[in-house]
């Protein structure tokens, strides 16, 4: 019999689709595992209501309940609304070591690459909806800043 | 689209408003949504530069999520088993209830920046006041979407600003723009008994509270643009009640054609 407190650890390391470094449950996207009328309910938030990883997330949570063996069902909450505040200090690491500004005040972004500050902006959506694209000021290099919301 | 699921709505919590009023009332915040995402959508592979191109096609999936979930809601509170695909695919033109300027086309880049600047200036005012909506799902998708329209509103006000303030050329297009499109900016905020209905119960929003801060907010960027504030005092509107412009329909052709010909496709 597969427990509540096993599928909860299952889904919580599936990756996001986008930025595979980090974890559903590290970037706060999974909002909660709990059983309802013999079922397992997996609740999600989305980051940005556009995001299109969200389908595949909840193709991936279906998956592993096949996997598991057990009657499941995926469940979107838009309250409370996903703030980036969510995304803990483990995945802001692992965000920078990927070259993924983490998400701080647009005055604090420093270059994941040679940490010298003053990026300028080069777009504000960057290759995905929650990021914004830089370039860094000293070494040149572009890279995503993850932008607080 | 695929099958999605969001809370349920609160039965019974909310007294003195039918279920009939909320479906319309979030009914014409998802039309908006998805009519204004499909024409952000044609931009695609064609926008004037790379990160434009991305930056388009990020701000027209937020839409198009937004939309999502208002629709998917809506269905939910009509209860008749209608899904968000049934509701952006199988309505006529008459059914779909989205503001006239969401709907107008294209045009040139200054078109397309004049009209998303005065829908995010809008939809600023209009999510910060859904988020404090009686119903928890609304408000949930509001205060998300709020977010999101901030991001919406630096994208457009810097573009207009670039481009009134940038050559003669793209002055005078702005300000062509700018004076085509003024005559859909009454719309937003008029109340009809649907917005009156929503708004007497704490659930939804009067739009003409909106018009005082959105003028705040759109007046600053044209003057900073350099660009006239028009004065012409001809107005169109009717998208809530279903009277559209003649563009819509050929969005809507273009958006259904594959759903209308092959019925429950899926794959
Ligand atoms: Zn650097």
């Amino acid at each position: 019999m597969v427990t509540v407190e096993q599928v909860r650890e299952a889904v919580a390391r599936i990756p996001d689709p986008e930025i595979p470094a980090v974890t559903i449950d590290e970037l706060g996207i999974l909002r909660g595992v709990e059983e309802r009328d013999g079922k397992v309910v997996v609740k999600i938030t989305p980051t940005y209501s556009g995001c299109p990883a969200l389908d595949a997330i909840r193709e991936e949570i279906r998956r592993t309940f096949v996997e598991l063996g057990v009657a499941g069902e995926v469940e979107t909450v838009y309250s409370p609304a996903w703030t980036t505040d969510w995304i803990d200090e483990h995945a802001r690491r692992r965000l920078e070591s990927v070259g993924i500004a983490p998400p701080v005040d647009r005055a604090q972004v420093t270059c994941p690459r040679c940490r010298s500050g003053q990026p300028r902006t080069v777009s504000e959506f960057g290759s995905t909806a929650c990021k914004a694209l830089m370039v860094c000021s000293s070494c040149g290099e572009p890279f995503d800043w993850f932008k607080p919301i | 689209m695929g099958e999605m699921v969001v809370s349920g709505p609160p039965q019974g919590a909310l007294p003195g408003i039918d279920g009939e009023t909320r479906f319309l009332y979030v009914l014409r915040h998802g039309d908006d949504n998805l009519v204004l995402a499909q024409r952000l959508g044609e931009w695609i592979s064609r926008a004037p530069e790379l990160e434009e191109d991305i930056a388009l096609a990020n701000i027209a999936l937020d839409h198009l999520g937004q939309a999502r979930a208002l629709l998917t809601y809506a269905g939910e509170l009509e209860g008749r088993g209608r899904s968000e695909d049934d509701l952006a695919m199988t309505r006529t033109e008459r059914q779909f209830t989205n503001l006239l300027l969401c709907e107008q086309p294209n045009e040139d880049f200054a078109h397309t920046m004049a009209r998303q600047l005065f829908i995010d200036a809008y939809q600023l005012e209009l999510w910060e006041r859904l988020a404090s909506s009686n119903d928890p799902t609304l408000a949930g998708i509001a205060a998300k979407a709020w977010k999101e329209a901030r991001y919406h509103f630096r994208h457009s006000s810097t573009w207009v600003i670039r481009l009134g303030d940038g050559t003669e050329e793209s002055h005078h297009r702005m300000q062509r723009a700018i004076d085509e499109l003024w005559r859909f900016t009454t719309e937003p905020f008029m109340a009809d008994d649907v917005d009156r209905a929503a708004a007497g119960e704490g659930y939804g929003v009067d739009p003409s509270e909106l018009e005082e801060p959105w003028l705040a907010r759109v007046t600053p960027v044209l003057q900073e643009a350099g660009l006239v504030i028009p004065t012409d005092p001809y107005r169109r509107v009717g998208g809530r009640q279903g009277f559209h412009t003649e563009h819509l329909g050929h969005l809507l052709a273009e958006m259904q054609w594959m759903a209308r010909t092959y019925p429950g496709l899926e794959w």
